[in-house]
């Protein structure tokens, strides 16, 4: 798990998006299986889960989907927002909202989730 | 802070030597505080306000206190068995002691004062020398000396380990019974009652609440509570508490010679203040007690104050409430510092909801100055009794609410002075003729006391323009909360109505701008309509779902797909409508599909039962009255709704927010009553308004009679059966602001219902705001009910014509969302947990048994459970 993001190309929508996992990159689904606005969840290998998002640019995050306010794992079924052009998901659960390049909840300086690094080709 | 008269001649060795030690150790005067409730530690926060801190350097400050956790909030200590947790009821901050520096010994009572050497002696036998010294005991409950009052199973109501005992002792108990029928008695009955415990009240007086309440609020009250399936037993006294051989209570015996068995008693007989520490010490009590205190608090002995329900005020009463208390410890504490206060009595108002049902009474209730004349509504069938003192000159004295104390917050502050109205408008229930009146709060004068826990005027709160920042500097509204209401009605609307940092339009004006311009897209509405800034993003989680709803109700008018989650809508609906079912808090979800009228077949019934039982799901009666299963997968929602698809079932929308259902009674078919066929009607409204999407949840309800066991009242819009056809109800509201519908229309044929409902409904979703529930748009909108009369029956706008044809197309174009999705490939792949692996369960999604079923397994969602952000952010 690394503490960065880094996002590539606005991708016209072919091609695969990979999550950093330890040494490698984990190959994650097609970019096509991606909706703007909306997340997916991925299983790791060690049995975690990380959710994936892309927004409206096209541009592709990675976070933990352990919503930590609840202990349950739907980050991934929040919705995609903005907020002084910085992208965060809502929890569907109690609404609290993560920044998607951090992690760091912005209603609970507090809490935060982690982030992972994403490529999509 | 007056100099520490410091006199070592006068003391004993033992305490010379402690007091010597404790200013060896610091060079500022030590406070110490007996008692760590409600009172104390509001009297430390009034320290830390003025800086009298060890943290500031200005002062030592211990706390004795004598129970195992730090203050609570005794006054929802009921809340507790509401599911609040201990620690919900702190009222202390985490870090409030270590950031202030404050020493605070938990269940380390003081046991001795000793005056003259200026030290108090501890439990634990650890001695503290004060310069000043703060009494802040509070009050014990008083238990009659009556014979085997002391015997297992009978237990007093103050603290949280006397709820924790009781609710022990209750697991082995049938029925209970509550010596006093008092504020705390009535209290206590309703917590047994939530126990499962059959309940008995017990009351000397010939009323219940004999102190808050008069004769005719005592009835009302009475007759509500008996609804409530309490058993009341008034004039009647205890004599007696029978014990069994192995040392249990067994029953009462009662004045009148009757008995009662019961397992458990609880004395609720009243408080009497703790001043024994102070009598044995030689302090000044009072001849009934409490501790003589004057105007400054300070007791007889001038380096000793006393503070909240064990002091004697000034004006020669005891307070057995919050507020005075706080007063108290605000004046010492301004005293202490070496400023001027003084507390010279408190009124006596206060406003509950008891067991559910509204008390309030306020200034001299029962109408005892001289030339007062009472003003008195009573509705002894609708548990609604309120009565106004209103004096000679036409000042209003006080008054006593029972059963609708909407108007508190408004009366409240008007005592003294002469009302604006008539004072018979202000008591008369809504519908009769001239009556009511509401009386806004811009009718009050800038003096008036709005918030009566901290003492808040309204010129005062009227300085601030949103209530977090109302709250944050003048504390009104965070004490009981009963004056929030009428803070809300003081504070200016926002300057920028927009719905939220993406959009400086309303949800309504949203709607007419989607409608006229035919919007179908999101990202088109924020890049053409958006606020400059957020133009190009995405917009947030308070948009989305708004405007995702607006175009799906009028998809078939502006030609946009009538299926949610085609395109890029599916981007825009909560997580609820995008797997089409309710996220539970394990991340399952639970399926509700619909049962028209509540009315269902046994084949139907049973392929209910047989998917529960083959998916293992928890199944469980609603409260709108159809059938939830709850701890399905996302991957497992297909398959469940497959199976009910094929049975002839649909979509109940529990997910989203548009029609829930419409209850019903069994009607005229059967009840001997019914006048008109309920069950029919509820079918065919459900049916027809079924899908619909709308600014907040839409419910409905149809009896069958004036008897109402539908309870349509409590709708958005109810319909009750007349000889004659049907009355529509609109604006009804269940929930946490219940509201009883206003009548619309009466004695209309089922097609001048169904046409006046398509018209209501089609200009509510038009002008709400998002999340509005009719109830509160209808008390917003300018003109209110006779408003939406004028323009729904009466055509005012020449609307009728339009918002009809909308509601046709609406009906016309509906389709079974689950049908819809499990016959489409594409848009069945949403629903996989995992985008990596289709075929993988959710392992996060587990369960354990609970009574023959499941339920989440808690353990493993470890962390902890915050609050509730909005709950207006919920899903449905
Ligand atoms: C299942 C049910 C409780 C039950 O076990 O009986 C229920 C469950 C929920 N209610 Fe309710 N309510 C249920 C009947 C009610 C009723 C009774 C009724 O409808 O007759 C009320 C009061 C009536 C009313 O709404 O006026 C009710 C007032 C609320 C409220 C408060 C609404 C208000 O205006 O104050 C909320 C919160 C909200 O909507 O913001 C709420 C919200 C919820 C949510 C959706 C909270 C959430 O977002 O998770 C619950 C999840 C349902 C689910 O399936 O996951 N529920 N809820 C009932 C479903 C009825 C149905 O068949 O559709
Ligand atoms: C169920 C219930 C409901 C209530 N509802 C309302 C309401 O709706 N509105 C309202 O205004 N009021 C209500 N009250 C009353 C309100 O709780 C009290 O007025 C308030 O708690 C008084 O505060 P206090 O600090 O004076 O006393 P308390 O909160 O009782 O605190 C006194 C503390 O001092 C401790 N103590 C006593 N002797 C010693 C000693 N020798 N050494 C150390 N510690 C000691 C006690 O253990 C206790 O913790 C309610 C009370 C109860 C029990
Ligand atoms: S409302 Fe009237 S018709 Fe309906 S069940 Fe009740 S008594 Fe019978
Ligand atoms: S009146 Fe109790 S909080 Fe304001």
């Amino acid at each position: 798990m690394t503490t960065a993001t880094f996002t590539t190309g606005r991708g016209t929508g072919t091609g695969r998006v990979r999550l950093a996992h330890g040494e490698d990159w984990l190959s994650v689904c097609d970019r096509a299986l991606l909706t703007p606005g909306r997340g997916v969840a991925v299983l790791l290998p060690d049995g975690d889960q990380a959710a994936v998002f892309t927004d409206r640019a096209g541009r592709v995050y990675a976070i933990g989907n352990r919503d930590p306010f609840t202990g349950a794992y739907v980050l991934s079924r929040g919705l995609l927002g903005s907020a002084g052009g910085r992208p965060f998901v809502a929890s569907p659960l109690l609404k609290q909202r993560f920044d998607l390049a951090t992690g760091v909840c912005l209603d609970d300086e507090g809490a935060a989730v982690p982030v992972f690094a994403v490529r999509a080709d | 802070m007056p100099e520490p008269t410091f006199d070592p001649s006068a003391t004993t060795a033992a305490a010379r030597e402690a007091t010597r030690n404790a200013h060896a150790h610091s060079a500022v005067p030590t406070i110490v505080v007996v008692g760590h409730g409600m009172v104390g530690q509001r009297f430390l926060e009034a320290l830390a306000d003025r800086g009298l801190t060890p943290a500031a350097g200005a002062a030592r400050v211990v706390v004795l206190c004598e129970e195992p956790r730090p203050a609570y909030d005794r006054v929802r200590l009921t809340s507790y068995f509401a599911g609040q947790s201990p620690e919900d009821l702190s009222l202390v901050e985490a870090d409030f002691m270590d950031r202030h520096g404050i020493e605070l010994h938990l269940g380390d009572p003081a046991t001795g004062v000793d005056r003259a050497g200026r030290t108090v002696t501890a439990r634990s036998g650890a001695v503290f020398a004060y310069d000043t010294l703060v009494l802040a005991t509070g009050s014990y409950p008083f238990v009659p000396p009556v014979p085997g009052k002391g015997a297992r199973g009978c237990f007093v109501y103050r603290t949280i380990e006397d709820l924790l005992a009781i609710e022990e002792y209750a697991k082995g108990a049938a029925t209970g019974a509550v010596v006093g029928g008092g504020l705390l008695g009535l209290e206590a009955a309703g917590a047994l009652k939530g126990l499962g415990l059959a309940t008995h009240v017990v009351e000397f007086a010939p009323r219940l609440m004999p102190v808050q309440v008069d004769e005719g609020g005592g009835a009302a009250l009475l007759r509500t509570v008996q609804d409530l399936g309490l058993t009341v037993h008034t004039g009647v006294a205890t004599q007696e508490v029978t014990v069994g051989g192995d040392g249990a209570v067994t029953g009462m015996a009662l004045s009148d010679g009757s008995s009662l068995a019961v397992d458990l008693v609880v004395f609720s007989a009243g408080v009497r203040p703790r001043d024994q520490l102070a009598r044995e010490c030689g302090l000044a009590v009072g001849e009934r007690g409490g501790i003589v205190v004057d105007e400054e608090c300070r007791t007889s002995d001038p380096a000793v104050f006393a503070i909240g329900e064990c002091a004697l005020a000034a004006d020669g009463r005891v307070y057995g409430l919050v507020a005075p208390g706080y007063e108290m410890a605000r004046a010492a504490a301004e005293v202490i510092a070496g400023g001027r206060s003084a507390f010279t009595g408190a009124d006596l108002s206060t406003k509950l909801k008891l067991l559910g049902v509204d008390v309030a009474s306020f200034g001299d209730a029962h109408g005892s100055a001289e030339g007062a004349l009472d003003v008195v509504y009573s509705d002894a069938r609708a548990g609604v009794y309120k009565k106004l003192v209103i004096g000679r000159d036409g000042t209003l004295l006080g008054g006593v609410l029972v059963g609708d104390a909407d108007q508190y917050g408004t009366l409240r502050p008007m005592t003294g002075a002469v009302l604006p109205v008539a004072p018979e408008q202000l008591v008369l229930p809504a519908g009769s003729g001239g009556g009511p009146v509401a009386l806004g709060p811009s009718a009050l004068p800038d003096e008036a006391v709005i918030c009566s826990c901290h003492n808040v005027t309204k010129g005062a709160i009227c300085e601030h323009t949103a209530l977090p920042e109302v709250k944050k500097c003048t504390k009104a509204g965070t004490g009981c909360g009963s004056c929030l209401k009428v803070i809300g009605q003081l504070m200016p609307p926002p300057a920028d109505a927009g719905l939220c940092g993406c959009f400086p339009y309303s949800r309504s004006e949203l709607y007419e701008i989607v409608r006229t311009l035919e919007v179908t897209s999101f990202a088109e509405l924020l890049d053409s309509h958006g606020r400059e800034e957020a133009r190009g993003g995405d917009g947030c989680e308070v948009c989305k779902p708004t405007v995702g709803s607006v175009i799906a109700s009028l998809a078939p008018t502006v030609g946009a797909s009538g299926y949610v989650l085609d395109g890029e809508q599916a981007a825009l609906q909560d997580t609820n409508d995008h797997f089409l079912a309710n996220l539970q808090r394990n991340g399952s979800y639970s399926v509700v599909p619909r049962i028209p009228g509540g009315e269902i077949t046994p084949e139907k019934l049973i392929v209910i039962g047989e998917v529960a039982r083959d998916f293992g799901l928890y199944t469980k009666i609603t409260g709108g009255q159809r059938i939830d299963l709850f701890g399905a997968r996302v991957d497992q929602l297909p398959l469940i709704w497959t199976r009910l698809v094929d049975a002839g079932f649909e979509s109940g929308h529990a997910y989203g927010k548009s029609l829930r259902t419409v209850k019903s009674c069994v009607g005229r078919t059967w009840c001997r009553y019914g006048v008109q066929d309920s069950v029919r009607m509820a079918i065919g409204l459900e049916l027809r308004y079924r899908g619909l999407r709308s600014p907040h949840k839409l419910k409905s309800a149809v009896s069958g009679c004036a008897r109402e066991c539908a309870e349509a009242r409590g709708k958005d819009f109810g319909i009750i059966a007349t000889a004659q056809g049907w009355n529509l109800y609109v604006g009804g509201n269940g929930g946490a602001t219940p509201r009883h519908a206003d009548l619309l229309a009466q004695d209309l044929s089922d097609a001048e219902l169904v046409r006046l409902i398509d018209r209501f409904l089609m200009f509510y979703i038009r002008t709400a705001d998002r999340l509005e529930r009719t109830s509160a748009w209808l008390e917003r909108i300018d003109g209110g009910l006779e408003h939406v009369r004028d323009v729904v029956v009466h055509d005012s706008l020449g609307l009728c014509e339009e918002l009809e044809r909308l509601m046709a197309d609406h009906v016309a174009g509906y389709r079974d969302e689950w049908a819809e999705t499990i016959n489409d490939p594409d848009r069945l792949r949403r629903f996989v947990t995992f985008v990596n692996a289709p075929d993988a369960p959710d392992p996060s999604v587990r369960f354990v048994p609970e009574r023959d079923q499941i339920k989440p397994d808690l353990e493993l969602l470890a962390g902890p459970v915050l609050a509730v952000r909005t709950l207006e952010g919920t899903a449905s």
